[in-house]
Formats: C-alpha cells, sequence, structure tokens
C-alpha cells in the first residue's frame, strides 16, 4: 500500500506528468467524441490522420518554443519571433519567386541562407539591445516585433507572394520514412539544443545568468555573451519556423505569418514548467506545451466549436492546465480533499539569507 | 556608471527615432501646404493599413484613378489604428481639403470628427467599410461592396447547380476573422439564399482568418471529422486556396469532388478558377477609385449623390475566369 503510494507520489511529481496528463485528456476527450481521431492510416505512402497533422502543424511552434524557453530561461523574452517568422519566409519566397526555375535546388539553398542571413542580424540587434546596451527585454524585442512586421511587408510589397517550387514545398510538407519532414526537423532542432546545453555547461551557465546575471559574471561567466547568444538562436529557430509556416501554403503573407505565434510560444514554455523569472529550463516540458496548445487548436476544428465559444473553451483550458501544473493550487486542493494536516507552504519557509 | 547611462539614453532615443521614422513613413503624404487655388479638387484620403493583397490593389486604384481625374490627392496610411485616421482627418479638414475620403478601420467612434468636417463644410465619402453612426448627414454616401450581396449570390448559384439533388447536400464554410463585417455579411447572404433549398446543409462552419494556413488548418479537420463534404464556400480566395492544398492531400479532387465556391476573385483566386480547381467566384472588386473620382467630382459641384452606392462587381465562372484572366490587374 505504502509502496503503490510513494510510486504514485514520485510519479505525479514528476514535472512533466501534469502536462502530459492534459495532453492525454484532450486526445482521450477527442477519441470520445470520434473515435476516429486516432486512427492513422497509409495514403499515397504517408501516414494520413488527426494524430500526424498535430505533429506536423505543431513543428514550427515547437521551433519557436525552444528558443523563446533558452531566451526566457536567461530572464528575458523574445516578443519579436513572430515578425522574424514573417521576415524570413518573404525574403526566401521573394527571392525564390525571382527565380527563373523555381524548382532549383541551389535556388532554394540560396534563398533559405538569405533569409536566415538576415534572421541572425535581426536576432545580434536584439542581442546587443539586450546584452550590450542593457535595455528592458520585453521593451528592446517589442521594437523588432512592431517594425519587423513592417519590414516584412515591405518585402512583399504588401501582396502574398505565391511560389512553386517543389523543394521549398517539402520543408513544410515533404515526407521523410512516411511522417512530415517538419516533424524530423522540429525533432533534430530539439535535439541539437537539448546536446549542447544538457550534454555540456552550456545549459546550467545558461540557468546560473538566469538566476542572477551580476553574480554569474562576478563567477566568471560572460553573462553579456550568454544572453547575445540565445537571442540570436530565437531568432534562428524563429527563421525556420518561417520557412514551414510559408512553405505549408507555398506563399508569404507579411502580414499573417507568425501572427501572435509569441504569445503561443511563450503560453508552450510556461506550461512545460520553465518559469519566467529565469534560472530554469525544461526543453521537454516545452514540447509537450506547444503540442497541447496545437492539440487545443485541432480540437476546436474537429469538434465544430462554434467560433463564438471557441476563444472561452480554450481560456478555459489554459487556465485548467495553469492550475493543476501549480504546486500550491494542487497542495491546497488535495489537503482540502483529504483533510490531512497542512504541509508547510512557501510563506512559512524561513527566508534564506543572503549575504549582500 | 555614468557611461552605462549615457548609452542607455542614447538607445532610448535610438530606437525612438526608428519607431518614429517607421510611423512617419505612412504618413509623409500627409504634408504640405493647403488646397492651392489653381481650381483642382483636393482629396484627403486615409486607407485602413496594407493588410491584404486586396487593400493594396485598392490604394493603387485610389491612386491611379486620382492622377488620371485630376484630383490632388492627399493619402494617408493608418496602419490600423483608427486615432491615426481621425489625426489624418483633422490634418485634412486644416489642411481645407475640397473632399474627405475614407475607409474605416471600425464602425463605431466617428460622430466628433465627421462633425469637425460637417462643420467646416468638407463633404466625407465613405469607401469600402461603413460607419454606424446615427446622423446620416455626417457623410455624404458610402461607396463600397454589398457583403451580404457577395454571400447571396454565391449561395443563389450553388442553389442553380443543386437544383436536381434528391439526397442532401453537405456543406463546409471556412469563415473570415469571428466578427468582422465582410464575415458576418457573407455567412448572412449565403445562409439565406440556401435556405431555397432544404436539401442544402452547412455541416461545419469555422474561421480560417482569411489566411492561406487558417483554412488549410481548418480543411484538414472537417475532411477527417466529416467522410461526406459536397460542398465548401470560402469567405475569401486565400482560405480557399490554403484549402485546396488539404483536399488534395486527402486524395480528393477539389472542384470535381468537392464543389468549391469563394468571394473576392483575387489573382491567385481566378486562376485556380480558370484552372478547374474553384467552381465559382463571387467578386468583391477592389478597383473603386474611377467610381470614388467621379462621387469626388460631384459631392464639390454640390450636385445630390445617393446615400449608398454600391462596387461595380461580378461573378465569375470557370469560363468566364480564363477570359477575364489576362486582364486581372490584381
Amino acid at each position: 500500500m505504502n509502496a503503490t503510494m510513494s510510486r504514485y507520489r514520485t510519479m505525479t511529481g514528476h514535472r512533466l506528468f501534469w502536462p502530459a496528463a492534459v495532453l492525454f485528456v484532450m486526445l482521450a476527450a477527442n477519441t470520445i467524441y470520434r473515435p476516429g481521431f486516432l486512427s492513422i492510416e497509409l495514403k499515397d505512402g504517408h501516414l494520413y490522420g488527426s494524430p500526424i497533422d498535430i505533429l506536423r502543424l505543431s513543428a514550427p511552434l515547437i521551433l519557436v518554443a525552444l528558443g523563446m524557453t533558452l531566451v526566457i530561461s536567461t530572464g528575458g523574452i523574445d516578443l519579436s519571433v513572430g515578425s522574424v517568422c514573417a521576415i524570413s519566409g518573404a525574403i526566401a519566397c521573394m527571392y525564390i519567386s525571382k527565380q527563373s526555375d523555381q524548382n532549383s535546388l541551389v535556388v532554394v539553398l540560396t534563398a533559405l541562407a538569405m533569409a536566415l542571413g538576415v534572421a541572425l542580424v535581426l536576432g545580434a540587434w536584439n542581442g546587443v539591445l539586450v546584452a550590450v546596451i542593457g535595455i528592458q527585454p520585453i521593451i528592446a524585442t517589442l521594437i523588432l516585433m512592431v517594425a519587423g512586421r513592417g519590414l516584412a511587408q515591405l518585402i512583399t510589397q504588401g501582396q502574398i507572394i505565391t511560389i512553386n517550387s517543389e523543394p521549398f514545398r517539402a520543408i513544410g510538407l515533404g515526407h521523410l520514412l512516411t511522417l512530415p519532414l517538419a516533424i524530423f526537423i522540429a525533432l533534430a532542432a530539439a535535439l541539437l539544443v537539448a546536446a549542447f546545453t544538457r550534454r555540456t555547461a552550456l545549459g546550467m551557465i545558461v540557468e546560473s545568468v538566469g538566476g542572477n546575471a551580476e553574480a554569474s559574471r562576478l563567477a566568471g561567466i560572460r553573462s553579456g555573451r550568454v544572453i547575445f547568444l540565445a537571442y540570436v538562436l530565437s531568432a534562428a529557430c524563429a527563421a525556420i519556423a518561417g520557412f514551414m509556416m510559408t512553405a505549408n501554403v507555398s506563399s508569404a503573407d507579411g502580414n499573417a505569418v507568425g501572427l501572435w505565434v509569441e504569445l503561443d510560444a511563450i503560453l508552450a514554455v510556461v506550461i512545460g514548467g520553465t518559469s519566467l523569472a529565469g534560472g530554469r529550463f525544461f526543453l521537454s516540458g516545452t514540447i509537450i506545451g506547444a503540442l497541447i496548445i496545437q492539440t487545443l487548436t485541432t480540437t476546436v476544428y474537429a469538434m465544430d466549436i462554434s467560433p463564438q465559444t471557441s476563444l472561452l473553451f480554450k481560456a478555459v483550458v489554459v487556465i485548467a492546465v495553469c492550475l493543476i501544473q501549480a504546486p500550491a493550487f494542487r497542495a491546497r486542493f488535495s489537503r482540502r480533499r483529504r483533510n490531512a494536516p497542512p504541509p508547510a507552504t512557501i510563506a512559512d519557509k524561513p527566508k534564506e539569507q543572503v549575504p549582500a | 556608471m555614468r557611461k552605462l547611462r549615457t548609452q542607455r539614453a542614447i538607445a532610448v532615443l535610438a530606437s525612438v527615432l526608428l519607431v518614429g521614422g517607421v510611423a512617419a513613413c505612412g504618413n509623409s503624404d500627409t504634408g504640405g501646404g493647403g488646397s492651392k487655388d489653381d481650381g483642382k479638387i483636393t482629396m484627403g484620403f486615409s486607407q485602413v493599413g496594407a493588410e491584404s493583397g486586396w487593400r493594396t490593389a485598392n490604394t493603387t486604384s485610389i491612386k491611379e484613378s486620382a492622377a488620371a481625374a485630376g484630383i490632388d490627392l492627399k493619402f494617408d496610411d493608418a496602419q490600423q489604428k483608427q486615432e491615426n485616421q481621425i489625426k489624418a482627418i483633422r490634418n485634412y479638414i486644416q489642411q481645407k481639403v475640397d473632399v474627405i475620403a475614407f475607409s474605416p478601420v471600425v464602425e463605431s467612434g466617428w460622430d466628433t470628427v465627421l462633425k469637425e468636417a460637417k462643420d467646416a463644410g468638407i463633404p466625407v465619402i465613405l469607401t469600402d467599410r461603413s460607419v454606424d453612426s446615427a446622423d446620416k448627414s455626417l457623410y455624404k454616401t458610402f461607396l463600397g461592396s454589398d457583403f451580404v450581396k457577395e454571400g447571396r449570390l454565391a449561395g443563389e448559384w450553388l442553389v442553380e447547380q443543386k437544383k436536381g439533388a434528391t439526397g442532401p447536400v453537405n456543406i463546409v464554410e471556412l469563415q473570415g476573422n469571428t466578427g468582422a463585417a465582410p464575415a458576418n455579411d457573407r455567412k448572412k447572404g449565403f445562409g439565406e439564399a440556401i435556405a431555397a433549398n432544404p436539401n442544402l446543409k452547412i455541416i461545419a462552419s469555422q474561421p480560417g482568418d482569411f489566411t492561406r494556413a487558417g483554412g488549410k488548418q481548418v480543411m484538414e479537420q472537417f475532411l477527417k471529422a466529416n467522410p461526406k463534404i459536397d460542398v465548401l464556400f470560402a469567405h475569401n480566395d486565400d482560405m480557399g486556396l490554403g484549402a485546396l492544398e488539404a483536399i488534395t492531400a486527402a486524395g480528393k479532387v477539389p472542384g470535381k469532388d468537392i464543389t468549391i465556391i469563394t468571394v473576392d476573385a483575387v489573382k491567385d483566386g481566378m486562376q485556380a478558377l480558370a484552372d478547374g480547381k474553384f467552381n465559382f467566384i463571387a467578386e468583391c472588386s477592389p478597383l473603386l477609385g474611377p467610381q470614388l473620382m467621379d462621387l469626388a467630382k460631384k459631392v464639390h459641384a454640390g450636385e445630390e449623390v445617393p446615400a449608398r452606392i454600391e462596387t461595380e462587381e461580378t461573378t465569375f465562372t470557370q469560363e468566364q475566369a480564363k477570359e477575364a484572366l489576362p486582364n486581372r490587374k490584381y
């Protein structure tokens, strides 16, 4: 009895348990509503079904949220990711649309390199504003969030640029081993970031900078450089996400690509358990967070929830996720139910003395 | 420490200049003096923004036809903000332009500034979108598309096509942004028209936000949730174009297995119609420049004009699209 109890505690105590449980409940609810929801069939050699859609459509959000996780863990925030998505997509599509042979691999690679290059410059701009000049991250990145969308529209001249390029289309819609290529790109990015942050000291350095940049600097870490890198990486992730979004519909719409994706990304990061105050980050949590957000959107369409109520529906689910994620809320809830003696809450803990 | 503070000050200054510079770009045409006394009509126009290809074509049409009609145009881009439009209209009043025209970003909150224009004796023409002012004397006329009619034309074509249908015809609908006038009105007009045949039934309706990505994502789920979809009605071409990809990916043939009806008739949409992927488009024309300039001349001369003028619009079938496509401007 005790052993089961403690195993239950360890399991529910795991930081990924609650987000994963929410994802499971949402998928289960969909399956009850429509038994065929989870079914996957093979069509033209590709897997086809709602779960595959969710994975494919969440790939851009996973990418953006990965970059956002690192930025947030340094204690910052990057509001400009949506605009970077739009700019990179616009540059790539604009370049391809001007070429005579849009299907040439060289053309597409050049377009991607150009767009990625610009995105890195934009990331560096954010990084300089925050790390070198010391502007508040929310203000520094707001500049690019507002100006960037104008820039994207300037590149496309306010038009929707339609292209007809198979290699570019493949980024969003191509398949590898019967699965959409976008899933592999997002997975590769996630593994790369995980390897660099968790197999080397880099992750710990990022967390230490987020915890206390000044103390880290005094301990010998170049805080400024770490923060700068986080913004550059975030812009690079956003650029690749921008390629996926534009490739998905083979057109660049400077006004719509990546619109509000920064908010979804921040939400994914928070659902994943990363602290907005910085100093801790969980990449796997972020990925589950992104999957939850996409599943929520897909659920609205699959269940045909009316547009007027769907925003409220989403809000209720998000609040529920955040509440059951919060240990303080869970502790209070379970205490009431079991009427057990209250465990020490955070407020009762003596404040740690920190020598000035 | 002082060095750091100076650096910060410079940075803040630089960013203010940057943002200011971007904002100023949109307003650059509003500067300059008042109306000249050379007999030329001066028109102040405040545009919503540059949010879509449709809007860009609208702006181009207004600029080109002003030049052609010999009207001195002062153009302002409000970047989707009502306060920018109010500011621009006040500027025009101060500059004593002859006619003010604008596409209101939102429907409400215009009474004060329109009253100011009226008091200054400057006639106002609304284009594309209307205002909800109770006092209709605040503006001379409203020139724009009838969104309800567009929806109705689309619905009537479908009713005609499915006249002989004995079984139920399942329709899915891709709406525009929730609450936007074109979305509400097109839905209403379409719904009214298809009520004529009880076999025609809308089985699912979700917003695709007027974008290709939105249309595609919603259509993917529609296809999975509903095994039998006969007709797609999309509130604009872009959502229809996005849905095309979802339909193809599901192994169905757009235009044959699923009849596709859209609104707008932009170039990409017309191409899809000519290629046989769409079946019918109800036009929503952005090219209202020539009509606007005629109206401006009339109200300036003191002639009476109708309070509501519809943009000249048509509908396209696949054959008509093939003919019209080579001359399509936008």
